[in-house]
C-alpha cells in the first residue's frame, strides 16, 4: 500500500469508532444590517487603524485626487490595468499630471527585474471589500495579475462603495465563492507590516509600504 | 547560510529552564511581549460573542475531524481537477524525501520559505542542505532566526526572545548591515536582501492554515506578503500541511479565520488573507506554473485514534496558549526544546517525538487552566496534559495509556509513594491518626522541603486538625 | 463539551462540608470561619467524620489509580441529597469536574456524577445559594485578593469574592495587575519544577505587595501557603489570609470563637 492509502485507512477504521458531527451555528457573524455611508465609515475606520489610507472620491474626482496622490509621492510612474475601465479611463483622461502610465501585458518572466525594481506604484480594481475588517477582495486576473498588488512600493485601490460587504462570510455567500474560486483570491487589509523586530510595527517589509484606497460614492 | 541546528534533547528541559530563568533579558523579552498580546486579544474581541464563537470554531473543527478521511478525498480531488498536485507523506522523513524530489525533477537548487510549522516540525531546512539544495526562510522573523543557526521560539512570532539591539548587531555581522536600533531601517534592509531572492529563487515553500475540501483552496493568513512572495514568483510553489488542516466548506473560513487572527495578535484580521486554488492558467501573467501539496500524516493519524488525545488535532495553530501561559512567559520558546512550545506542544509534541523523550513536558504546568479559557477551538488543554500525566506514568488501569512512550516516567520510589498516600487516605481511620500524630509532632516538622522551602517558608501544621476539633464541637 | 450552565439550589436545611486536607491539617481556622458563617445562615453543617482528601494530588499527577481509590472512599460520605460545600475551588473543582470521568465505567459512575452537581465551592455557596448579607464590624482596612485558578477557571467564580468583599463597608479591595495570572502553586508543580513555580510566586507577591494593601485573601489554602510562603520567607510586607477567615472576622463580634 501506498502511504495514501496507510494514512487513509487508519483514519477511516479509526479505533474510537465513528466520531459524532456537531451542528455549527454561524448565526454568531450575522450583523444588523447598515447603510452603505456606515460601511464606509467603519472600513475607512478599521483600515486607517492598520495604516491604509482612504480617499472618498466620485465618478469624477477620482482621478485629479489620484494625480495629487502620486505627485505628492514623487511617483515616476504607475501600473494600470489594460482593458479594465480604471486603466481606460486613465489613458483616455489626456491629463498631463499624471506618471508614466505602464501596462502589465506579458509574462512576468520578461520584465520581472524591472517590475521589482522599477515600478513606483499600481492601481487594480477590487470585486468589493468588508467593512468589519478593513478589507479589500482581490482576484487577480490576467489584465490585473497576483503581482500588481504586491510588488510596487505604493499600491492603489479603487473600491466601489456600494461594493462593501459587512463581513467576510456575507460577502462569500452573497458573491457565490463557493461555485467557482479563482486561482488566486485575496484579501488585502493594509499595507505589508511586521512586527518581528521586538514588537515594533514597520510597514513594507515584503510587499507595498502603502496602501490607498479609493471609495467611489 | 546558518542552517537549522540539530535536534534538541527535549528531556534537557530543566537545566534550559533553570538557565531560562535566570536570564534577565529572556524574562523581560517575554513578559513584555506577552502582555502586549493578551491586551491586543481582548481589545480585539471586543464586542463579540466570544463563547458562541469559539463554540462554532470548535464545532467547525470537530465536524471536519469527524468527517477527516472524506474531507481528505475531496480535497484532493478538488485540487487535482484545479491542476494541483497531491502527495501524501507518512512522516517528516517522507514528506522531505518528496519535496527534494520535486526540486530534483526541476532542477531546482534554490528554495524560498514562507512560514510553516510542519516544515519545522520535518526539519525540512536541514535536509534540503544536505542535499545541496538552499532553502532560505522570508518571514522576517523566521529570517532573523535562521540567521541565528536558531529555532522558532514562538509559532507566530518566531524571533520573539530577541530584542532590537541584538537583531541589529546578528544583521549586522551576518549580512553587513550597519548597526542601528531603527527598526525601519533594520526591516528595509530585510527588504533589500530578500527581494533579489525571490527573484531567483526555482521554489516555493509554504505552510497552509486552513485546506478547504469543497473547493480545493489552501489558504494562507499573513502581513509581510513574503507568504505572497513565496507562492507567486517562483515557478514552483510547493504547500506542505499536516492532514488535519482540512474544513470541509469555504464559509467555515469565515470564523476560523476571525479567531486565528484574534487569537493571535489581537489583529482583526491579518494584511493578507491569501486563497490559492490552482496554478496558473494558461493566459495569466504571473503565479507558479506547478502547485504541489505535500499532506503529511506524522503520528496525527495515530492521535486520531483516541476520542480524547483526539481535540488535539482541532488546533489552528493561533499561539493564544503560549501567549497566556504563566510558564511559558517565564521560561520562554527554547527551554521546551520542541517545535511547538507552550501549551499546544506540551499536548502535541509527545506524539510526535514520544512520552519517553517528552516525560517533562506535560509537568511544565501549574494546570492553570489559562490556555484551555482562550483556545479559540475550546481545545481542554489542562485535560489533555492530566491525561499525559497519566499516560507518562501508566496511571491508569481502568483506561489503559496508548501514546508511544508510555510509562517511561513511571519511577519505583514515586509510585510507592502514591500508593503509600493512597492507601492512608483511603482509610479514614489511619488518616484521622496520621494526621493528629503529625500535629502532636509538628515541632519536629523538617524545615527543609527541597524546591519548597528554598523559596518559601514551609507550610506550619496547625496545633489540632479540623477533624479534631469538629470532634469536639459534637461532644 | 460547554460547561452546563450553573443552576443554584435553594437554600437547603443541611449542608455536608467537605473540609479538604490542607483545611484540616493547616488551616483549620479556616475551616471553622466557612462552617460558622454557614450555621449563621440558620444551616446545619453536617462534618462527616470519614473524609480525608478528595484524590486531586494524585490525580493530577496522573497516579489515577490511587486517586480513585481515595476518592472512592470519599463517595458514601454524603448519603442525603444535601449540597456539598468545600472551602476551596480547586478541591470542589476536582469533585465537580473530574469525577465524572474519573469513575466513568465503573460501578460508582452514577455515585460520582450525583456528587459532581451537588459539590459547590463555599464562598459561591454564600453568595448565590444563601445570599447572604454581611455587616461589616472592622475597622477600615485595604485588602488585595488572589482567586486562586480553579475557582476562577473551573469553578467559575471569579467575580464571588469580590462581591462578598464588596458588602463589607469599611473594606476597600485593590485589584492587584494580572490578577488572574496563576500564582504558581499547581500542586505537585511547585515540587516538579521549583525554578518555574519559584519565578511565578515571586511576581505574584510582587504584585500583590505593590497594591499597597499588605493583606491578601484568597480562595484555596495552596495559594495562600505559596503566596504567604514566598512572602514569607523573603520578608516581604505581605501577610494572608484564607477569605472565610477574614469574611468571619469581620462580621463577627466575638472574634476568635472558635468553639
Amino acid at each position: 500500500m501506498n502511504s495514501r492509502d496507510i494514512i487513509l485507512q487508519r483514519l477511516s477504521e479509526r479505533s474510537g469508532g465513528k466520531l459524532h458531527q456537531p451542528e455549527c451555528d454561524f448565526s454568531v457573524l450575522e450583523r444588523p444590517s447598515s447603510s452603505v455611508t456606515e460601511r464606509v465609515e467603519q472600513f475607512q475606520k478599521i483600515i486607517e487603524s492598520v495604516h491604509g489610507e482612504v480617499h472618498r472620491c466620485t465618478p469624477e474626482s477620482w482621478i485629479p485626487q489620484l494625480s495629487g496622490i502620486l505627485s505628492s509621492r514623487g511617483a515616476r510612474n504607475l501600473l494600470i490595468p489594460a482593458a479594465h475601465q480604471i486603466g481606460r479611463a486613465l489613458r483616455d483622461s489626456g491629463r498631463d499630471d499624471l506618471p508614466e502610465l505602464l501596462i502589465y501585458d506579458e509574462p512576468v518572466t520578461s520584465w520581472q527585474a524591472h517590475l521589482f525594481n522599477e515600478v513606483d506604484a499600481s492601481i487594480t480594481s477590487t470585486r468589493g471589500g468588508i467593512a468589519e475588517t478593513g478589507s479589500l477582495i482581490l482576484w487577480p486576473t490576467p489584465d490585473e495579475p497576483r503581482l500588481m498588488s504586491l510588488v510596487p512600493p505604493i499600491h492603489i485601490a479603487v473600491l466601489e462603495a456600494s461594493g462593501l460587504y459587512t463581513t467576510f462570510h456575507e460577502a462569500m455567500r452573497v458573491q457565490n465563492w463557493k461555485s467557482g474560486m479563482p486561482t488566486n483570491a485575496l484579501l488585502i487589509s493594509g499595507p505589508s507590516k511586521t512586527a518581528d523586530i521586538e514588537q515594533t510595527l514597520a510597514y513594507g517589509v515584503h510587499g507595498p509600504k502603502e496602501l490607498i484606497v479609493l471609495v467611489i460614492e | 547560510m546558518t542552517q537549522t541546528p540539530h535536534h534538541t534533547d527535549v528531556r534537557e528541559f530543566h537545566p534550559r529552564a533553570r538557565a531560562a530563568i535566570a536570564d534577565p533579558k529572556i524574562r523581560k523579552n517575554f513578559r513584555k511581549a506577552m502582555d502586549g498580546l493578551i491586551t491586543k486579544r481582548k481589545d480585539a474581541f471586543e464586542g463579540w460573542d466570544l463563547e458562541a464563537l469559539r463554540d462554532l470554531g470548535a464545532n467547525i473543527r470537530l465536524r471536519a475531524l469527524a468527517n477527516l478521511p472524506d474531507l481528505l478525498e475531496q480535497l484532493e480531488k478538488k485540487l487535482s481537477e484545479n491542476g494541483v498536485k497531491v502527495h501524501w507523506a507518512i512522516d517528516g522523513d517522507e514528506a522531505c524525501r518528496i519535496i527534494r524530489d520535486i526540486c530534483v525533477a526541476r532542477n531546482a537548487k534554490t528554495v524560498i520559505k514562507g512560514k510553516s510549522m510542519v516544515t519545522e516540525e520535518m526539519e525540512l531546512n536541514h535536509y534540503l542542505d544536505d542535499h545541496d539544495i538552499e532553502a532560505l526562510e522570508s518571514d522576517l522573523g523566521e529570517y532573523i532566526v535562521q540567521l541565528a543557526g536558531e529555532t522558532p521560539s514562538h509559532i507566530i512570532m518566531p524571533a520573539i526572545h530577541k530584542n532590537t539591539g541584538e537583531i541589529s548587531e546578528l544583521m549586522h555581522e551576518k549580512t553587513g548591515t550597519d548597526l542601528s536600533s531603527d527598526v525601519e531601517y533594520l526591516t528595509a534592509s530585510a527588504r533589500h536582501q530578500l527581494r533579489e531572492k525571490f527573484m531567483n529563487a526555482d521554489v516555493g515553500v509554504s505552510g497552509v492554515n486552513f485546506a478547504v475540501a469543497e473547493t480545493g483552496t489552501l489558504c494562507l493568513v499573513e502581513n509581510e506578503g513574503n507568504g505572497r512572495m513565496t507562492t507567486t514568483v517562483p515557478q514552483c510553489h510547493i504547500a506542505v500541511t499536516g492532514i488535519e488542516k482540512v474544513v470541509g466548506k469555504l464559509e467555515d473560513v469565515a470564523p476560523l479565520l476571525a479567531l486565528l487572527t484574534r487569537s493571535a495578535t489581537g489583529q482583526h484580521i491579518t494584511t493578507y488573507f491569501n486563497m490559492i486554488s490552482g496554478p496558473r492558467k494558461p493566459e495569466e501573467l504571473d503565479g507558479p506554473e506547478e502547485v504541489h501539496l505535500v499532506l503529511v500524516d506524522n503520528g496525527r493519524s495515530s492521535i486520531y485514534q483516541d476520542d480524547e488525545l483526539l481535540d488535539t488535532l482541532r488546533c489552528i495553530r493561533c499561539g493564544a496558549c503560549m501567549n497566556h501561559c504563566p510558564v511559558y512567559t517565564r521560561v520562554g520558546g527554547h527551554t521546551y526544546g520542541t517545535t511547538y512550545p507552550g501549551p499546544i506542544g506540551k499536548i502535541l509534541m509527545p506524539h510526535l517525538i514520544g512520552l519517553d523523550e517528552g516525560r517533562h513536558l506535560p509537568t511544565a504546568s501549574s494546570l492553570c487552566g489559562a490556555c484551555g479559557e482562550v483556545c479559540p477551538v475550546k481545545i481542554p488543554i489542562p485535560d489533555l496534559l492530566v491525561r499525559l500525566r497519566q499516560e507518562s506514568v501508566d496511571g491508569d488501569k481502568l483506561n489503559p495509556a496508548k501514546v508511544r512512550g508510555h510509562g517511561a516516567k513511571r519511577g519505583t520510589l514515586e509510585a510507592m509513594v502514591w500508593k503509600g498516600w493512597s492507601w492512608m487516605h483511603a482509610r479514614p481511620g489511619v488518616y484521622r491518626l496520621g494526621t493528629k500524630v503529625a500535629s502532636r509532632l509538628r515541632r519536629l516538622q523538617p524545615g527543609n522541603l527541597g524546591g519548597w522551602t528554598r523559596y518559601r517558608t514551609a507550610p506550619k501544621l496547625a496545633a489540632r486538625t479540623l477533624h479534631e476539633r469538629m470532634k469536639e464541637r459534637s461532644q | 463539551m460547554a460547561d452546563p450552565i450553573k443552576v443554584y439550589p435553594p437554600k437547603p436545611s443541611h449542608v455536608y462540608f467537605y473540609a479538604t486536607c490542607l483545611v484540616d491539617m493547616f488551616y483549620p481556622d479556616a475551616g471553622m470561619a466557612g462552617i460558622q458563617l454557614l450555621e449563621r445562615e440558620g444551616i446545619r453543617v453536617i462534618f462527616p467524620e470519614d473524609q480525608t482528601c478528595c484524590g486531586q494530588p494524585a490525580y493530577t499527577s496522573g497516579y489515577h489509580d490511587e486517586a480513585r481509590a481515595v476518592a472512592r472512599a470519599q463517595l458514601d460520605l454524603f448519603p442525603e441529597d444535601w449540597p456539598i460545600v468545600v472551602p476551596s475551588g480547586s478541591c470542589g473543582g476536582m469533585m465537580r469536574k473530574h469525577y465524572p470521568g474519573l469513575f466513568r465505567n465503573t460501578d460508582q459512575e452514577t455515585k460520582a456524577a450525583g456528587i459532581a452537581t451537588r459539590t459547590w465551592e463555599l464562598t459561591d455557596f454564600l453568595l448565590n445559594v444563601c445570599h447572604i448579607k454581611l455587616e461589616d464590624l472592622g475597622e477600615p482596612t485595604n485588602v488585595a485578593m488572589h482567586t486562586s485558578c480553579s475557582a476562577r477557571r473551573e469553578m467559575g467564580i471569579a467575580e464571588v469574592g469580590p462581591r462578598l468583599i464588596g458588602q463589607l463597608n469599611n473594606v476597600n479591595l485593590i485589584e492587584q495587575v494580572r490578577a488572574e495570572e496563576c500564582c504558581g502553586f499547581g500542586g505537585t508543580f511547585a515540587v516538579r519544577h521549583p525554578e518555574i513555580s519559584g519565578a511565578m510566586v515571586s511576581e505574584k507577591v510582587d504584585t500583590l505587595t505593590d497594591t499597597g494593601a499588605g493583606t491578601f485573601v484568597t480562595t484555596d489554602c495552596g495559594c495562600l501557603m505559596n503566596i504567604a510562603g514566598f512572602a514569607g520567607k523573603n520578608q516581604k510586607p505581605l501577610s494572608g489570609q484564607h477569605i472565610l477567615s477574614f469574611l468571619w472576622e469581620r462580621t463577627n463580634p466575638g472574634k476568635e470563637d472558635n468553639s
